[in-house]
């Protein structure tokens, strides 16, 4: 993972003499920094990269080192006004607390799984294994980039097409058949029920007060349609329910109501 | 026969199962066994040994390919190159690969930065990755698998195919790729 827009560390040598100071004429794109630091996918990144040019191993870490360098890095990032992601922050934060616990007297009983380091270094190695595996992906062949597909442009297919023949007065006919269509998707605002199912149980308890029985097509008014009697339908289902009255069904299609007596 | 699995295969535009050519050959008249087509197939790859092209497996079916080494040749009919994929992009694909299905959290903790809905929208645009599900936790979220695409667009054909993820344990030091940066004054 070579990148070309970093920069040699050693120093150049020019004829054999190494060059120390960087001469006045060099240019140096104000934005070079910024784009090596965009190259980190982020502060796990940065210091696995750090802990690689110490040349150690995770679980060496000397965090003390390290902390320095990073936090040099961010500095340097902010002093460039380099817009940088809280989690570099966070990670910086990290590294001084483990660092400032290293400082302290090192108590026996600390238990290791609190130990923030070995957290740290855990989270190191587990970031490790995809970093490094997703290396590897990156470098398979992909298509497009590294291989190409085969293919053939498909011959012509023939399809039958025949030409829609319409006279001017079909087309008429079509349209004036189209306007008309019912428009059965538009909207419909949806009104209070003009029949109440309320007033109909009362309406319905009413009659049975008076007399025991009554068919079900008696208690229904003709100019209400099919709306009343559903209406009059649930009313008495209501009332079934409720155990104020019996449906009964003989062999007929009538439906007689029953009243169950003791209604106050 | 083989001269329409191979009109199949050159005309499809996608890759093809053995069953989907039986079963096309079967719109056309055609009755084979499945052994029969997969025969067709390795007479195919004979037939090829000598030119420019090869029958590959992927995890979709078969297809045909330029052989590889015919793509320097071939990048010059594109102006552009295909779209570089970014570092934090392929950590991202890399842990859905191997640890799926992962929320976005998981990969988060993983690779201790925010993972971007825009960086997860292009995998999801490559057809790399898929919703395949939702995690029973506050917020229900989503659940990320690979695809068969993104194993077809790196010439495998299962996920085991792709390099074994490394031991934790592992020595970091051990690979010798040094970068170098400017350092910090």
């Amino acid at each position: 993972m070579q990148n070309n827009t970093q920069t040699q560390l050693e120093f150049p040598t020019v004829m054999g003499q190494p060059y120390e100071t960087i001469p006045d004429d060099l240019f140096i794109p104000p934005n070079a920094l910024e784009l090596c630091l965009e190259t980190f996918s982020g502060p796990m990144d940065l210091l696995l990269y750090l802990i690689k040019k110490e040349n150690i191993n995770i679980l060496d870490l000397d965090v003390s080192k390290i902390t320095d360098q990073y936090i040099e890095y961010i500095d340097l990032m902010d002093a460039l006004q380099f817009e940088l992601a809280a989690e570099y922050l966070v990670m910086a934060a990290t590294l001084a607390e483990i660092k400032s616990r290293m400082m302290l007297p090192q108590d026996v009983h600390e238990e290791e799984e609190d130990d923030p380091k070995s957290a740290l270094i855990k989270r190191l190695q587990e970031y490790q294994r995809y970093k490094t595996v997703s290396e590897k992906i990156a470098i398979l062949p992909r298509v497009d980039r590294d291989f190409f597909l085969a293919s053939a442009s498909l011959p012509k297919i023939e399809v039958e097409k025949k030409d829609i023949q319409i006279t001017k007065d079909e087309l008429v006919a079509i349209f004036h058949e189209v306007k008309n269509r019912p428009d059965l998707k538009s909207n419909h605002q949806i009104d209070f029920e003009e029949l109440s199912t309320q007033e109909r149980i009362q309406i319905i308890l009413e009659i049975l007060s008076k007399r025991n029985v009554i068919s079900f097509s008696k208690t229904l008014r003709k100019t209400e349609g099919r709306q009343g009697v559903v209406v009059t339908f649930l009313a008495s289902l209501e009332l079934a329910k409720d155990g104020h009255l019996e449906l009964i069904q003989n062999e007929t299609e009538e439906i007689f109501l029953k009243s169950k007596g003791a209604i106050s | 026969m083989i001269n329409t699995v191979e009109a199949l295969l050159f005309g499809s535009g996608r890759p093809l199962r053995i069953s989907e050519i039986r079963s096309l050959l079967e719109f056309d008249g055609v009755t084979a066994e499945l052994s029969e087509i997969k025969q067709c197939l390795n007479e195919l790859e004979t037939r090829y040994i000598d030119s420019s092209l090869e029958v590959v497996e992927i995890a979709s079916g078969y297809r045909l390919q330029i052989r590889q080494e015919f793509s320097p040749a071939l990048s010059h009919l594109w102006n552009e190159r295909a779209p570089r994929i970014s570092k934090a992009l392929m950590e991202t694909i890399s842990i859905i690969a191997y640890k799926q299905p992962v929320t976005r959290g998981d990969i988060e903790d993983i690779r201790g930065v925010s993972v971007s809905t825009q960086s997860i929208r292009s995998l999801l645009e490559r057809n790399w990755i898929k919703v395949s599900g939702f995690k029973d936790a506050p917020g229900r979220p989503a659940l990320y698998s690979t695809t068969k695409e993104f194993l077809d667009d790196l010439n495998l054909k299962r996920l085991s195919d792709l390099p074994e993820l490394p031991d934790p344990a592992d020595n970091i030091v051990q690979d010798d790729d040094h970068q170098t940066i400017p350092q910090a004054v």
